[in-house]
């Protein structure tokens, strides 16, 4: 990753981009700036491109620093998102490969020796040519522990040296006992008691092979866990078409500047985020929004990198690039957030600090059981408790039961346009007791609609909406801007009012194509006392579904009755149903009037409102309920309610479009539809349940697998584990670990069928 | 005899917590004037410990060396900051100005573990 401060070494080139270089002279100076750079061996311009290759070894940020001196900006082109990941996986795949090779050389000898073992062959010494054969296989079996084992042993090794212990420690620990007590037996038979003098050739070597499997199955699956990830960073294009002085090239996507023109071709992925300035399309944003509509765009629209151009070509304006796209930050943001750890996590981190030590304490304490109380042969029992608790003892499933639940539930919360900020909030959001729901643009769409036009006779709904709309024409009141789109939206021509007049609170006058028009509400029409016949109880009615009811009269004559209010969004109430089903206890709050308020409520079938409610004090109210001893959640659109969300336990911002940088929020949705919410709140209890299996798995595996390997049950049963049972036992419990929290990948969110519902 | 290898074995238990549990290194790195490299290998950061002074961004690069996956990030969870570093190839990182005090690093399964001491 090339970022500001990286250093490369001699004779390496880098490439920066350079902004501001107008003319052909600047290419000297910037040359020039480059080279008197400490490090640098050569500067050259490609000025076409404007991009510019440094080789030696000097720090990015002092490059970027010497051409800014010169009076130019200058970024690092970096390697891009999915070169790093080609790279991530050529080199996993290369690791793979080795440990696959590490066991099949280890295999080769441990099965056959195994074998002859299972077959009566005797594996202990009692002959000077036994001794012979059995040095030779000894030999065989050091040359595996240096060719397959190796890692374990200067891994081992290393850590020891530096105070700290792993997996490595306890796998070269344990192989090397059981050889080193073989070898002993070999060379030296005369130091053990007969009935002692059995060798374990096998267990290292089968050892060795099945930790290698393990870590390679490990590899496997844990390339699969990050598949969210990698379906993100594969959005994104690799060139971009761009028109500079007037032609369309094809360049990579690092080199697309901000304020470059770019075309796109039905069918292609667009490149970088911008603001469309030609052309009409529609857009498919279902992988960054899990919005499934296509969404239509024209000139003035803002169209997101990585996104589907579906049906026309577009041109527009690059507005991010590079890092700054809402794609990249998305990445960016699900990357960290997978790496950080749910709190749930800390006790294993603490238990993993001990374990191996402790482990190594109990493999000591062990041999001195058996060779104390054991029967005979003692030592022989004492080699192999020891040897057996050293390689069953499993550091990895403990240590992987959090991060990789945590990777794999936060990538498919990505995956269904649910952002989540980090570990924590993804804990807390599973057991969160309450949701406040804010209820404009949050319940329902945030921008008021004309909804009903009933006219009166003598009168169409067309001419009703062109009057009203007309005499609104002068507003600025939100109301009347939603009666003037409606129209514009249905192509009405309108015609300019003539002395346009405000009546404060009751509503509008003025002359239209020589008629007198009056639009306001009850108290208006009272005071032109014009005849409102049965309406009144019509309006009444409309107003007890929260929309506002106006009034139109011409010529001071009654003339029909226009509806606004912002629409209930189309699925809020099968998303407030999916989360009461979860078991949440749903509360709205909105700064409307009672009335509106209680309309809402009961047609989203939410039972607690809170009305009236300032935005200043929105915190407050999320405040009260946290003191009822409630775990609380708040939604919101993110900006006047970013107090409130950040007071509340786990915050959820309602995005539009592709918004991301809602700070305030543990928990952004891309979506505006309310479904995230409940899909947020599923995943995280799924991801959670997940961990608790994990981490209940290897801590069940470790407690019991220790005490049977140091031969607790032989007392009572006179079993002994083998080494190599221990050895495959250890090496599949990490693999079960990652394999199940990909089980997770397979979790069904249930908001798919409503989404088609709502389109139906 | 007997009681000759139980007290080899006792003290070898006392030689286990002594060496991992109670030893305290002395060995520090300073991440100051030059950039320090820490190598990623074999289980273990090279430094492990390193100084920084307080109030001022940290500017050092990990070059990681072990191919495993547990050495693929390093994370500073005190600052909610994770790096992905790839295979032999030294990865930059910036870490803000921090407060005196001690924080942790170390990989995704705390196997590959270390601790910035800021003062």
């Amino acid at each position: 990753m090339t970022t500001a401060n990286s250093r490369t070494g001699p004779g390496v080139t880098q490439e920066l981009l350079i902004e501001g270089a107008g003319c052909a002279s600047c290419v000297r100076k910037i040359e020039t700036a480059l080279k008197n750079v400490d490090g640098v061996e050569e500067a050259q311009m490609n000025f076409p491109l404007r991009t510019v290759a440094v080789t030696g070894s000097a720090f990015t940020a002092d490059l970027v620093k010497a051409v800014e001196n010169a009076g130019y900006r200058a970024t690092p082109a970096a390697g891009s998102e999915t070169d790093l990941l080609e790279e991530k996986e050529q080199a996993d795949q290369r690791y793979y490969r080795r440990l696959l090779r590490d066991t099949w050389i280890a295999l080769a000898l441990g099965i056959p020796l195994m074998l002859f073992g299972m077959a009566g062959g005797d594996m202990s010494i009692h002959s000077e040519a036994a001794r012979w054969g059995w040095l030779l296989v000894g030999l065989l079996t050091l040359a595996v522990m240096l060719l397959s084992g190796r890692h374990f042993f200067v891994g081992g090794w290393q850590s020891v040296r530096n105070h700290t212990a792993n997996m490595d420690t306890l796998i070269a620990l344990g192989t090397g006992t059981a050889w080193l007590y073989s070898m002993v037996i070999v060379l030296l038979p005369d130091l053990v008691p007969e009935m002692a003098r059995h060798v374990y050739f096998e267990a290292t070597a089968m050892i060795i092979g099945l930790v290698n499997l393990g870590l390679a199955l490990e590899v496997r699956a844990r390339g699969r866990a990050s598949a969210a990830i990698k379906r993100l960073i594969g959005l994104q294009p690799k060139t971009a078409r761009v028109l500079r002085d007037g032609q369309e090239l094809d360049i990579p996507i690092e080199r697309v500047r901000r304020q470059d023109q770019l075309r796109v071709r039905p069918g292609e992925r667009i490149p970088v985020d911008g603001t469309v300035v030609e052309g009409q399309s529609s857009v498919d944003e279902s992988m960054l929004t899990g919005e499934p509509l296509p969404v239509a765009k024209q000139a003035g629209d803002a169209v997101s990198a990585g996104t589907l151009n579906k049906t026309g070509s577009l041109i527009f304006t690059a507005t991010r690039v590079g890092r700054d796209t809402a794609l990249a930050r998305i990445i960016e943001m699900v990357k960290r957030a997978q790496n950080s750890k749910p709190p749930i996590g800390r006790l294993a981190d603490v238990i993993a600090a001990y374990f191996v030590p402790a482990v190594m304490i109990i493999a000591v304490l062990s041999a001195l059981a058996w060779i104390n109380f054991g029967p005979s042969p003692a030592l022989a029992y004492a080699v192999v408790s020891a040897t057996t608790v050293l390689i069953i003892a499993c550091p990895c499933a403990l240590g992987l039961a959090t991060p990789m639940s945590v990777m794999v539930g936060i990538g498919k919360a990505a995956e269904a346009g649910v952002l989540i900020r980090s570990g924590e909030a993804l804990q807390t959001a599973s057991r969160i007791t309450t949701m406040v729901l804010d209820k404009t643009g949050t319940i329902t769409e945030g921008a008021p609609k004309v909804t009903d036009l009933l006219p009166a006779e003598g009168l169409d709904e067309v001419e009703l909406l062109r009057l009203a709309a007309s005499l609104e024409l002068g507003s600025e009141h939100p109301l009347a801007q939603a009666i003037v789109e409606s129209a514009q939206s249905r192509g009405l021509n309108l015609s300019n009012p003539v002395s346009f007049t405000a009546l404060a609170g009751r509503g509008v006058s003025s002359v239209i194509d020589g008629r007198e028009i009056v639009l306001g509400n009850e108290k208006l029409m009272r005071e032109q006392s014009i005849d409102l016949q049965d309406w009144v109880a019509r309006a009444q009615l409309i107003a007890a579904d929260a929309k506002t009811p106006m009034y139109l009269a011409v010529d001071r004559k009654f003339a029909g009755l226009i509806a606004v209010a912002d629409p209930i969004k189309i699925d809020s109430a099968a998303a407030i149903e999916r989360l009461r089903g979860l078991g949440i206890r749903v509360v709205m709050l909105t700064g409307d009037n009672r009335a509106t308020a209680e309309a809402v409520a009961r047609q989203v079938g939410i039972e607690e409102f809170i009305a009236e409610v300032q935005p200043e004090s929105k915190a407050e109210k999320v405040a009260a309920l946290q003191r009822e001893g409630e775990l609380v959640g708040m939604s919101g659109d993110g900006i006047n309610d970013a107090p409130a969300l950040a007071l509340a336990d786990v915050g959820f911002a309602i995005g539009t479009g592709t918004d991301v940088a809602i700070e305030s929020a543990g928990i952004t949705l891309m979506r505006g539809s309310l479904h995230g919410l409940a899909d947020a709140i599923t995943i995280s209890k799924a991801t959670l349940r997940n961990i608790k299996q994990n981490l209940f798995g290897a801590f069940i595996y470790n407690a019991a697998g220790i005490p049977i390997a140091a031969g607790i049950l032989y007392p009572l049963f006179g079993l002994l584990l083998s080494p190599v049972i221990a050895g495959a036992a250890m090496a599949f419990s990490s693999v079960t670990v990652v394999a199940n929290a990909n089980c997770l990948r397979l979790l069904k969110i249930d908001s798919s069928t409503t989404a088609e519902e709502s389109r139906a | 005899m007997i009681w000759l290898i139980n007290l080899a074995g006792l003290l070898l238990i006392a030689g286990i917590v002594w060496w991992f549990w109670l030893y305290k290194t002395a060995g520090v790195a300073a991440a100051q004037d030059k950039l320090l490299t820490v190598i990623v290998e074999n289980g273990v950061y090279q430094p492990a410990r390193i100084k920084v002074s307080a109030g001022q961004a940290v500017r050092m690069e990990f070059l990681r060396k072990d191919a495993s996956p547990c050495a693929e990030t390093v994370i500073f969870p005190a600052l909610n900051l994770s790096f992905e570093l790839p295979v032999n190839k030294t990865a930059p990182i910036t870490l803000p100005p921090l407060e005196p005090g001690k924080y942790e690093f170390h990989c995704q399964m705390k196997m590959y573990r270390g601790e910035l001491q800021v003062n």
